[in-house]
């Protein structure tokens, strides 16, 4: 079985470019230049550099004694919260810098849901010299502050969307409506494995680092490179698809996605896609999307932004029909629980978003033997505010 | 029957004036006065709207009354049902104008067989590219005698729009600048280079201009370059307010008159 797209952007049955012909040029530009563009040696180097002295890879793989006797198993973490601007983002959004450059952009957009991906464009357009402007959810914008703040510092415009549930899946609506209205100057930096043909393959690519370094750390610690299990938070899917990637094939690795119940997957407030959604068309791909009968987006609910998304990208959907993915949820309170547990044992505050990775932990039944990965897709920094509510509310 | 948009561009070669409308706004039950009265009072062809939730290509008027029309309840069902009639009153060309996903859950399909059951003479969807189309649809859209509507942009390089026109059964959806719908443009020479561009091509499809249409001089300008225009979020803004919704469709007709 092959897991990753045809040269049309389709995974089994799901991506595609559904595009208005506003966008056409943009998207067919991308589509016939950027694998030329990406796996030419110039870019690869200049990546890779930068990767490493810009954005401070390779990332740790950290074996946590704390999780490992906790559960009865090696569970090792793959730090991408100790990454510049604190999570996996920056991956992506160095890649497709270099792209825009080489296209002649000089002026970038994007979405952002928890603010990391936006931050994480903002430093890379600062370090570019390159105007950005950031869509992000008005109720996004109140639960992330701070990330709000850093991107103005970097030199980024915020612009705040009030449309719809306020939220990732809105910011996204108006990043492409900004990309329609400017679409000779303008590269559209999106944050994750969704959108239209290249973008979920392209993301991917930038991403597939974090399971490169996995395969030569675990390979270092224990003498095998291939972990029994794989753990990874989804909302679009880039920080999963990344940690997935060069394991795909290899199906006795166990590839685990957990997407955010919210307070329940039957409340009605919930993101869990896989378990909500039908196939449908949203944001430029074909997907798994939470909708109604007729067709309509259903707004999700989670506490955490970055997961806060009605679809995920068409790699995981294709690995969820094809069962080559396991699809979990954790709940709102379940994700709080383990980000404290982290926080107290490890001295390592993840992100709300992977702290769902790590609640997943209590779902598993592990055999002392195996070997566990899971992605810490980033820092909680900006979720400070989001913790301390909690803990005074279970005080 | 000949489709009434072939008709129709034989008829008309010059002005031909296009309205759109979000079905379900500004209240349910206006559907089919609106259809009425824009035939009334002079409109050659109507786009009615599908609402729909994401409606990426939309500018915030057309926004606005997608979710109006949303939470007022409409659905492609109910449109269908609304329309069931519809071919005892009115005779001019009706297009279903909306996003793919709605259309997909329905059943394309199904939804072809109900356009033509309902006397629906095309479709426009813009997030249906032209390749998909091509591939998946085109024989279910031509069994039913649908239209289905291709736009194209200044960008879109000469090789394209022959394709397409080569695609199209209905007419060429030229919009008028590079943006979502409702941004006014103000004439510029940009424009009128791509207008003058796509003019000398010698298509063999009619053609409307669409976007930032406004009022009867940005009208009457566009129909210098195509058959006629098109005419959307400032017909959905005028359909605003407290009046009575023929009162206010009248109104705004008169002034292209
Ligand atoms: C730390 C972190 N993890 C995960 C995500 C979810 O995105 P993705 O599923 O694309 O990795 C986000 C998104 O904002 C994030 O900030």
């Amino acid at each position: 079985m092959n897991y990753q797209s045809n040269d049309k952007g389709y995974y089994g049955t799901f991506g595609g470019a559904f595009i208005p012909e506003m966008m056409q040029q943009n998207i067919s530009q991308l589509q016939s230049c950027y694998l030329q563009i990406i796996e030419s040696d110039s870019f690869k180097d200049e990546f890779k550099k930068l990767l490493s002295d810009y954005a401070g890879r390779p990332s740790p793989l950290y074996y946590s004694d704390r999780l490992s006797d906790r559960y009865q198993a090696h569970i090792y973490l793959k730090r991408e919260d100790l990454n510049h601007t604190g999570s996996h983002k920056i991956n992506n959004t160095i890649g497709q810098i270099l792209l825009a450059k080489r296209l002649g952009k000089t002026r970038i957009i994007a979405e952002t849901g928890a603010g990391q991906h936006g931050v994480a464009t903002a430093t890379v357009c600062a370090r570019a010299g390159l105007e950005c402007i950031v869509y992000m959810g008005a109720v996004d914008v109140a639960r992330q502050s701070p990330n709000v703040e850093k991107m103005k510092m970097l030199g980024a415009e915020v612009r705040a969307v009030n449309s719809g549930s306020k939220t990732l899946k809105d910011a996204t609506n108006e990043a492409i409506r900004d990309w329609i209205n400017n679409p000779v100057d303008t590269h559209y930096i999106i944050g994750s494995v969704v959108g239209p043909h290249p973008y979920p393959d392209m993301v991917a690519r930038f991403q597939s680092v974090i399971s490169e370094e996995i395969r030569i750390q675990l390979k270092e610690k224990t003498g095998r490179e291939t972990p029994d299990y794989v753990i990874a938070c989804v909302g679009g899917g880039s920080n999963a698809a990344g940690a997935f990637y060069h394991f795909l094939d290899n199906p006795e690795v166990q590839l685990i996605a957990v997407e955010a119940g919210g307070k329940g997957v039957d409340t009605g407030e919930s993101a869990a896609t896989t378990q909500l959604g039908r196939p449908g068309i949203l944001h430029g791909s074909r997907s798994l999307l939470m909708q109604t009968a007729d067709g309509q987006v259903i707004e999700p609910y989670s506490i955490s932004a970055g997961l806060d998304y009605p679809g995920i990208g068409p790699m995981h959907a294709n690995l969820f029909l094809t069962k080559r993915g396991r699809f979990l949820s954790a709940t709102d309170e379940e994700a709080l629980k383990a980000a404290l547990y982290l926080s107290q044992k490890e001295g390592i505050i993840p992100a709300l978003e992977s702290a769902h990775a790590l609640a997943a932990l209590e779902m598993i039944e592990f055999k002392p033997e195996d070997v566990v990965v899971v992605n810490v897709s980033g820092r909680g920094d900006k979720d400070m505010e989001t913790f301390l509510k909690y803990f005074q509310s279970v005080k | 029957m000949e489709n009434r948009i072939t008709s129709l561009f034989k008829r008309k070669e010059r002005n031909i004036l296009s309205i759109y409308f979000t079905a379900g706004y500004p209240a349910l039950k206006d559907t089919l006065t609106i259809i009425k009265e824009l035939e009334k009072n002079g409109a050659d062809l109507i786009e009615i709207g599908m609402p729909f939730s994401d409606p990426v290509a939309d500018g915030p008027v057309i926004q606005h009354s997608s979710e109006i029309a949303l939470e007022n309840g409409m659905t492609i069902n109910l449109l269908f049902e609304q329309l069931k009639e519809i071919r005892k009153t009115v005779s001019i060309p009706l297009i279903l104008m909306g996003y793919l996903n709605p259309v997909m859950q329905y059943g394309v399909e199904e939804f072809c067989t109900k356009c033509h059951e309902t006397g629906i003479d095309g479709t426009i969807i813009p997030d249906l590219p032209l390749e998909v189309y091509e591939e998946e649809y085109k024989a279910i859209f031509e069994k039913h005698l649908l239209s289905n509507i291709f736009l194209i942009t200044p960008q879109t390089p000469e090789e394209r729009i022959i394709k397409i026109d080569s695609l199209s059964t209905g007419f060429i959806y030229m919009v008028s600048s590079s943006s979502t719908t409702g941004v006014k443009e103000s004439e510029n020479n940009e424009q009128i280079s791509y207008f003058e561009r796509i003019q000398t091509m010698n298509l063999r499809s009619g053609r409307l201009i669409g976007f930032g249409i406004s009022d009867k001089s940005s009208f009457l300008r566009a129909c210098n370059y195509a058959n006629g225009a098109i005419i959307g979020s400032a017909f959905v803004t005028g359909m605003a307010g407290d009046s009575k919704i023929e009162d206010k469709v009248s109104a705004f007709m008169q002034k292209f008159f």
